[in-house]
């Protein structure tokens, strides 16, 4: 059972989503169908509305699809759980606790109570642990509006990771942030991936950060009817360097392949 | 050490003199030393005069303006007071406030205390109904912002029966509870928690999408959602709710109290009316202001505490 489910550790068949507007039904997505393997690293790319947050959300738990099936390791998705958890575009921490407490607040959620409950000391050491890997041991103490952007970004991917997820879901996980800052926090997500093997899905727009970090790129048709336009490979070796792969012919010709998705075969019209 | 020889340039500066004193004072420390600290404190007393100034032109810049609108208010009031035989003036007004204040907790049977118990009384029917109005308008806030369906179901009553003056349901009160005292409260408890009921649930209704989703994906249950999130962000919607309450508390107490009788401040505006002492209805509007102004002041000071910012 569980080498069946290795292929299609989450699944997505034949899915489509309406919304019912005041301007009647919008049709966001159509007949989606991805597989994605256990410890795989996916990027969906595509111009803005074209319901890729969708299609996260979807899998998140927080949607529920019009038509088709969602499957997370062999079991249906039928709402949020921390089995997935989300890295929130705008890093959505609560702002009247601090780090420590925000991550926490998910620490105890997960392992704090049902029959495996862990001790307090055990659950203050997971968060410790979590704080320790994106490196904010410093500020655990400060409270959001105290720290910069990016590190924000850390302790909501800290948030997440605390689950110990199976899936880790990010939105636009480095949209908001400035390009030096995005770079950092990219290669150590790249390393903390590394370190933890969890499936991962990442939205995002932004060509080169699809392909730096994911295994496979999934690239959408603009909307209304979205669906999957393309799926590239990035067979390139791990662990990756930034600075090789600029000249590296491969990654050259993967961006462009995307580039070309992106702004010939489904350039966005013009409003 | 770089300070005395700064000062020893500036000094010869200002006094001008040749480099023969310059030279002298600095071969003899002992009469050079005591001049340079006389010299700076001589500037440094300058300095604090200077911020002395300043201090007192921005209190005075603060001050001035607040100082004419009560002169003017008083002036207006004597001018009035002197067309108008009958209304006393403000120096008569003063007078009588102080014979009034130097016994305020008097005791001469029911009908007859001291303004001080007069406050009291009053302060404690606004407490009660006001606690209670928060007791219950809190929570129903919070219900209302949290279920759709709550909300469309309140949402008609409220509307029918908020805008209703709070004198209206007295005589329901005293109809209900068959006595003045838990009547004036039940006025009070009508009049203070629209405000609540409202500002909880509007803050409550405009609790970010993120944070809910925060909640849904970590599946906190309803209590930690509402200690850990609801609460947090909708307490300084909840304190606005509150500070509205009690002005509208003790904006409605005189009027209840004029109706129903017993102790307190505004029966006791009526009976002075009704002994014809102006002087002393004058000072019960005095009185209203002042604690009204000061119970506003107390809430904003707790809701800035409560403040995460």
């Amino acid at each position: 059972m569980e080498k069946a489910n290795a292929d299609k550790y989450v699944q997505l068949e034949n899915v489509d989503m309406t919304f019912t507007t005041k301007k009647g039904i919008f049709n966001a997505l159509k007949n989606i169908n991805l597989k994605i393997k256990e410890g795989e690293f996916i990027s969906i790319i595509g111009h803005s509305g074209c319901g890729k947050s969708t299609v996260l959300n979807l899998i998140a738990g927080l949607l529920q699809p019009t038509e088709g099936l969602l499957f997370c390791a062999g079991r249906e998705i039928a709402g949020p759980g921390p089995e997935r958890a989300v890295v929130f575009q705008n890093h959505s921490l609560l702002p009247w606790l601090t780090c420590y407490e925000n991550v926490y607040l998910a620490v105890e959620r997960v392992f704090g109570s049902g029959a495996g409950a862990e001790s307090k000391q055990q659950l203050a050491a997971r968060t410790h642990a979590a704080i320790e890997l994106v490196g904010l041991t410093h500020s655990a103490d400060k409270r959001p509006n105290e720290i910069s952007g990016g590190m924000k970004q850390r302790v909501g991917i800290a948030r997440a990771l605390a689950m110990e997820p199976k899936v880790l879901l990010l939105d636009e996980p480095f949209g908001a942030l400035d390009a030096l800052t995005r770079a950092n926090l990219q290669d150590e997500l790249m390393k903390i991936m590394a370190k933890s093997g969890c499936t991962a899905v990442m939205v995002t727009h932004d060509v080169d950060e699809a392909v730096l970090l994911s295994d496979r790129v999934v690239m959408m048709t603009n909307g209304p009817s979205a669906t999957i336009g393309e799926i590239l490979e990035v067979k390139l070796p791990r662990p990756r360097a930034r600075l090789d792969l600029a000249e590296n012919a491969e990654y050259n010709h993967l961006r462009r392949e995307v580039l070309q998705f992106l702004y010939e075969r489904h350039a966005k019209k013009v409003a | 050490m770089s300070v005395i020889s700064i000062n020893k340039e500036s000094l010869s500066d200002i006094i001008g003199n040749s480099d023969k004193l310059v030279k002298e004072t600095a071969t003899s420390r002992e009469t050079t030393v005591p001049k340079v600290t006389a010299e700076t404190a001589q500037v440094t007393r300058a300095k604090k005069a200077g911020s002395i100034s300043i201090k007192a032109y921005q209190f005075f810049k603060w001050a001035i303006p607040p100082v004419f609108g009560i002169l003017l208010l008083v002036a207006i009031w004597s001018l009035i007071s002197y067309q108008s035989p009958n209304l006393p003036g403000p120096i008569k007004t003063w007078n009588s406030a102080i014979t009034l204040f130097s016994d305020p907790f008097y005791d001469n049977g029911p009908n007859d205390k001291g303004v001080g118990w007069n406050i009291l009384a009053s302060l404690q029917r606004v407490g009660l109904g006001f606690g209670m109005a928060a007791l219950v308008g809190i929570p129903l806030g919070f219900i209302i912002g949290r279920f759709e369906f709550a909300a469309k179901m309140c949402a008609p009553v409220i509307s029918l029966l908020r805008p209703v003056s709070p004198l209206a349901w007295l005589p329901i009160g005293l109809l209900v509870f068959k006595a003045a005292n838990p009547a004036a409260i039940w006025v009070i408890f009508i009049s203070a928690v629209w405000p609540m009921i409202i500002n909880t649930s509007v803050g409550v209704s405009k609790v970010p999408q993120d944070y809910m989703n925060v909640a849904k994906v970590l599946n906190l249950s309803e209590w930690k959602i509402v200690t850990k999130i609801l609460f947090p962000f909708v307490l300084p919607y909840m304190m606005t709710g509150v500070r509205l309450s009690i002005g509208v508390a003790w904006l409605v107490i005189v009027a209840a109290e004029m109706l129903t009788g017993g102790v307190g401040i505004g029966f006791w505006v009526w009976d002075e009316w009704n002994n014809l002492n102006v002087e002393h209805i004058i000072i019960a509007i005095f009185i209203v202001g002042i604690v009204g102004l000061l119970l506003e002041w107390a809430l904003t000071q707790i809701a800035k505490k409560f403040s995460y910012e």
